[in-house]
């Protein structure tokens, strides 16, 4: 599988990261070579196999809606880089 | 006496028989960590102040007659920079958490406060879990104590460093691709990858959801042991958690091994393991084989396959959980800033390190409409064939056997040039964790160069007993070693 400037710019997009000419190069050569590796899957028959995401049977857990958690707003937002009258504040987003 | 050198329940004996108080201990540990630390840089954070506080702390309820029943009552432990520890520095060793203080505690802290341990420290790791050697840690490399030309593997590789260095009496990492077993090989300690649901993952920062575990580091076999009783049990906080009607591995510390079926997957004796390597595990199937355990070689399905497997699913979890850090609600912010797509993007781009983003776009890529069946989609039916293998081997055989890396530790800096290469060091510990497995990690030998060879024991599903049983039998047949300033 070769990996076009166009393929580096769309998962670049996807990710949310802005890369260097230089970056976009490495990142062309080494996800050649490591999606390369990941089709040596491809040596595998698996037509008739499911794909398994939980290796144990997993159910969905239910209980009472309560709230259980106390969140703390002041310390909560004490981690944010930057916050107003209690809210995280972002560049405006609306005109 | 030198307290730093003693084991984690030997202390712990000796701080309920009141020859050491807690204080002592944890003053030792301080002072061993100044001596030290410089050279290996095990840790990111050193919690001085708040670790002796505790120590008193616990000492009173020591002195009350409370925590008679916990075994490591006042022994000081170091914690993996992916765990929780509330009010005190989070990093993952990244840029984009340098600052990041959490509200609250992972439940393994929880437990662990509650059975009377003082925190002493967080220590260094790859960025996110990300990488075998801890060479990819915003905050600098840490070196192998044997020899710190070499590194200590990862990604837990200050957990691993710090114990062999006796800056740290046991700790916890955690496991996604090996990343507690292939530092503690690398730094002759010992490490268990519980089965996936014994250990809450509530407070662990997530890398890939459906293969992290937390598991305990130590000096032998009996501190593991002792440690996975402290930190697992079900916990409704997380939704993986499997119940299960006991958690005392302890039980399982028993010298004999007589009529177990061990098997040695044949594909993990072939090319790319270095001869050395291959005599020592061989050697260890032999003492064990000899304490009455039958020992043959046997074909496991699929499993050449386990590398791109793991790379696909982990790296489309690691995009997807790692979307959260956004310079918005905490960590990292980009100083110059065009809106808000702008924030986003600039943010991660100067706060993730290079691995990190390299997995985040393989994720992308994997996931990306066009591309999901053929890699992701044929990733989880790879794993289905995986786990299919490892079921028919446990059939015949109570626990597997092999090597927990196919060399021993590279030299600094080696490693990051051909991430590829790197990938396939881990070659021994992702089928594991795609599986669902318990395996443990512990010393079997030293190389020529002087360097420790790890033994890796791989048990069924809710197994931790077996590989405990079997690794305890294999560790007193040998003269204690020690971590390395013992050797």
């Amino acid at each position: 599988m070769t990996i076009t400037d166009d393929t580096i710019n769309y998962v670049a997009a996807l990710a949310k990261l802005e890369l260097s000419s230089e970056e976009k190069e490495k990142a062309k050569k080494d996800l050649s070579s490591i999606l390369a590796y990941m089709e040596t899957m491809n040596e595998l028959n698996t037509d008739a196999i499911e794909p398994m995401s939980h290796v144990f049977p997993i159910r969905n857990v239910f209980r009472e809606d309560e709230v259980t958690n106390h969140p703390n707003r002041d310390t909560l937002l004490s981690n944010a880089p930057d916050s107003k009258d209690g809210c995280f504040k972002v560049p405006k987003t609306v005109e | 006496m030198d307290l730093t050198k003693l084991t984690a329940l030997e202390l712990g004996k000796k701080i309920k028989d009141k020859e050491v108080s807690v204080i002592e201990a944890t003053q030792a540990l301080l002072e061993k960590i100044k001596q030290t630390d410089e050279d290996y840089h095990c840790y990111i954070t050193v919690m001085e102040q708040e670790a002796l506080a505790r120590a008193s702390e616990v000492q009173k309820q020591i002195d009350a007659g409370e925590l008679s029943d916990s075994p490591l009552a006042g022994v000081p432990v170091a914690i993996k920079d992916n765990i929780c520890t509330k009010g005190v520095k989070t990093t993952c060793a990244s840029k984009i958490l340098y600052n990041f203080n959490p509200p609250y505690n992972a439940t393994v802290i929880e437990k662990l406060e509650k059975a009377g341990a003082v925190i002493i420290g967080k220590v260094n790791m790859d960025e996110f879990a990300m990488g075998s050697t801890t060479e990819t840690s915003y905050f600098g490399v840490t070196k192998n104590p044997w020899n710190t030309a070499h590194v200590p593997g990862g990604s837990s590789g200050g957990a691993a460093a710090a114990v062999a260095a006796e800056e740290a009496f046991y700790s916890l990492g955690s496991d996604t691709g090996g990343s507690i077993r292939q530092p503690s090989s690398f730094c002759g300690v010992t490490g268990i990858k519980p089965t996936y649901g014994t250990v809450s993952r509530y407070g662990l920062v997530a890398y890939a959801s459906s293969l992290d575990q937390i598991g305990p580091i130590a000096r032998n076999v009996s501190d593991c042991a002792v440690v996975l009783d402290l930190i697992s049990g079900h916990d409704t906080k997380d939704s993986t958690s499997v119940p299960r009607d006991n958690y005392q591995y302890t039980e399982a510390l028993i010298d004999d091994v007589r009529g177990m079926k061990i098997g040695i997957p044949k594909g993990y004796l072939g090319a790319g393991l270095d001869k050395e390597v291959k005599s020592s595990i061989l050697a260890a199937a032999k003492v064990l084989e000899e304490k009455g355990a039958v020992v043959e070689e046997f074909d496991l399905d699929a499993v050449d396959y386990a590398i791109p497997a793991y790379y696909v699913i982990a790296s489309a979890e690691a995009s997807s959980n790692l979307s959260r850090y956004d310079g918005i609600k905490y960590g990292y912010r980009t100083e110059d800033f065009d809106g808000l797509a702008d924030v986003y993007k600039k943010s991660r781009s100067e706060g993730f390190g290079n691995e990190v983003k390299r997995r985040m776009m393989i994720g992308a890529f994997v996931l990306s409409s066009g591309y999901y069946d053929a890699y992701y989609n044929k990733s989880l039916k790879v794993k289905a064939l995986i786990k299919e293998g490892f079921d028919k081997a446990f059939e015949k055989y109570d626990i597997l056997l092999g090597p927990t890396a196919p060399s021993t530790a590279p030299k600094l800096g080696e490693s990051l040039s051909d991430p590829l290469k790197m990938y396939l060091g881990d070659i021994y510990t992702v089928s594991v964790n795609l599986a669902g497995l318990p395996a443990i990690s512990l010393p079997c030998g030293i190389d020529s160069k002087g360097l420790p060879i790890g033994l890796q024991l791989i048990g069924k599903h809710f197994g931790e007993k077996d590989i405990i049983r079997a690794a305890f039998s294999f560790e007193q047949s040998r003269d204690y070693k020690g971590p390395v300033n013992n050797a």
